[in-house]
């Protein structure tokens, strides 16, 4: 059909781009992990040393469990910060014009370098920061408070503070697509605010809370930086030994690091994915 | 509602508010501290007030290659822009009719959107690296790139043609209108503001983006990679000036993008959706 030749057409760019540096990229890290490797080149072969190696190692164990822990409480952090921010706006806020421009203002930060933001709380978390200072100033401590920066204190401070805009908006979305006679008829028959939100609206926003939590436990099951940078390097996650292995030139260990988070990412996803509809939420 | 004016409400616009703190403060801090006087730190108290630290940031000994990294930010910036509306508006055009294959194509777009950032990186980085080609910012880096706005890029022109009203397209050819100029005259219009959306989107994911860029840049440094390398080694409030002046352009664009999607729209409401043709016969 002629018009379904257009649509092929105008899909190209996209499929290209995808094929070029999607595609292609991730089979030939499922290649490269067979592969052996001395100090100087990559040497074609099909061996599971790489895979024996890193699932065999202490090492891989103990990051795995960090970037889990990481992963579970930043959910937890930003599902409960995201969801009380979005039904403020969505069910608080009666003036359109007010509502939307406070999305606005949380939306905002997204569009800036996640780095800097990272940065910027060195000066509030260190040694002589403001936290510190402020803390001794009230009498509160005697000393410098050293677990606020280069800790994983600070490694979920700065996860919640990148990415609770990932479970807000979606959660928002949803929350805007929810009859209010509902919410009515729920407080009519005598419902407390807090059934209210557990009963009705939190079920219906199931599928905006399964994107928002998508986001949030891929961005951070992925993340090498903000371990890096926020932990000052005393904490090691997958994503940090996967940059690690790169910085070395180890790819075929690097690559086999790779697919082994895939393979956990996918995995978390099928969970996921259970819970929506994507085309039906846009 | 009736419980709008309550404690709860209180409670949870203190919950906003402080929310709000959380997420601005801490580059505010760093906004306030990049007018650290000469001999200031990188914490408080100020140590005078001065420009000395932006200064510096322009001399180009002190603090690697600023000028050079900034031009190919904007510009890689720039490119992923223009490609990102063209290939999301291509594609969302693409979308509004069913073909065979549309399922897979839009899940390969989201996986995209979801596999961790390293793994794309590493992937063109070995790639590249295998068939020989040397990595640049403006090519591996690019498509690196592409890969993260094109998803976001699709699924809002997802969101804005199951919004679309047909009827205006629909009016546009009973009125003889070709495909080109229905497209062009009417279609484009009204999705205008949406497409800056997805550009100013493009621009900054671009301008911002580390992970994807870390192994696809070659041999020169963008902007984030070049902030990334002076959080190691420097140790004077000019990474703040650096800071406070990438998040000053970002603001300034995102602030240009929300004025002209307004502009446009306010445009829009007060001509009448539809109107009276102007050469309408006169009755003598």
């Amino acid at each position: 059909m002629a018009s379904s030749r257009m649509s092929y057409l105008q899909v190209t760019p996209l499929v290209m781009v995808m094929l070029l540096f999607l595609v292609f990229p991730v089979l030939t890290i499922v290649v490269v992990s067979f592969w052996d490797f001395n100090a100087y080149s990559l040497i074609p072969d099909l061996i599971w040393d790489n895979y024996e190696f890193l699932l065999t190692s202490s090492v891989t164990l103990k990051a795995y469990l960090t970037t889990l822990f990481y992963a579970l409480t930043t959910w937890l952090i930003t599902f409960v910060l995201g969801f009380t921010v979005a039904y403020y706006l969505a069910f608080h806020i009666r003036s359109p014009v007010i509502q939307g421009l406070m999305f606005v203002l949380c939306t905002i930060p997204f569009l800036t370098s996640n780095i800097i933001r990272m940065i910027s709380w060195i000066p509030l978390l260190g040694r002589n920061g403001l936290v510190n200072s402020g803390l001794q100033g009230m009498g509160l401590t005697s000393e410098p408070v050293e677990w606020l920066l280069y800790s994983d204190f600070s490694v979920i401070l700065a996860f919640v503070h990148l990415y609770t805009l990932f479970m807000v908006i979606p959660v928002f979305n949803s929350m805007m697509r929810i009859d209010r006679n509902l919410v009515e008829a729920a407080i009519d028959a005598g419902a407390s605010t807090w059934q209210t939100i557990v009963r009705i609206i939190l079920p219906l926003c199931k599928s905006g809370i399964a994107i928002g939590s998508i986001f949030v436990v891929t961005l951070v099951m992925g993340d090498f930086i903000t371990v890096r940078l926020m932990s000052g390097g005393l904490s090691a996650s997958v994503g940090v030994l996967i940059h690690n292995e790169i910085s070395l030139l180890q790819y075929p260990a690097a690559a086999a690091g790779a697919v082994v988070l895939l393979l956990t990412v996918l995995l978390l996803l099928t969970i996921l994915f259970r819970f929506i509809n994507i085309r039906q939420e846009l | 509602m009736a419980h709008h004016r309550g404690p709860l409400h209180l409670l949870l616009t203190l919950v906003f508010i402080l929310f709000l703190a959380f997420l601005y403060g801490p580059t505010l801090t760093i906004g306030i501290l990049s007018f650290q006087g000469p001999d200031g730190g990188l914490t408080f108290p100020m140590n005078g007030l001065s420009l000395h630290w932006y200064a510096n940031l322009f001399e180009k000994q002190q603090v690697g290659d600023f000028g050079g990294s900034l031009s190919r930010s904007l510009l890689l910036g720039l490119s992923v822009m223009v490609c990102t509306v063209a290939f999301s508006l291509l594609a969302g055009l693409a979308y509004r009719r069913r073909f065979r294959g549309d399922s897979a194509i839009f899940y390969l777009t989201l996986i995209s959107l979801i596999l961790p950032s390293i793994l794309i990186s590493l992937g063109i980085g070995i790639l590249f690296d295998q068939l020989g080609i040397a990595p640049h910012w403006y090519g591996s880096a690019f498509g690196a790139h592409l890969t993260w706005t094109l998803p976001f890029g699709l699924l809002i022109m997802f969101a804005v043609f199951n919004r679309f009203n047909k009827v205006y397209e629909a009016a546009a050819t009973d009125m003889g209108a070709s495909r080109w100029q229905t497209f062009w005259l009417v279609v484009l219009p009204l999705i205008l503001p949406s497409l800056i959306g997805v550009g100013l989107l493009g621009f900054t994911l671009s301008y911002d983006e580390f992970a994807r860029t870390l192994m696809t840049s070659g041999s020169f440094n963008t902007l984030p990679l070049e902030i990334y390398g002076m959080t190691t080694n420097v140790t004077t409030p000019v990474l703040y000036a650096l800071g406070t002046f990438t998040t000053a352009v970002s603001f300034l664009l995102i602030g240009l993008a929300l004025l002209s999607m307004r502009l446009l729209t306010r445009r829009k409401r007060r001509q009448p959706p539809i109107e009276a043709p102007a050469d309408e016969p006169v009755n003598y």
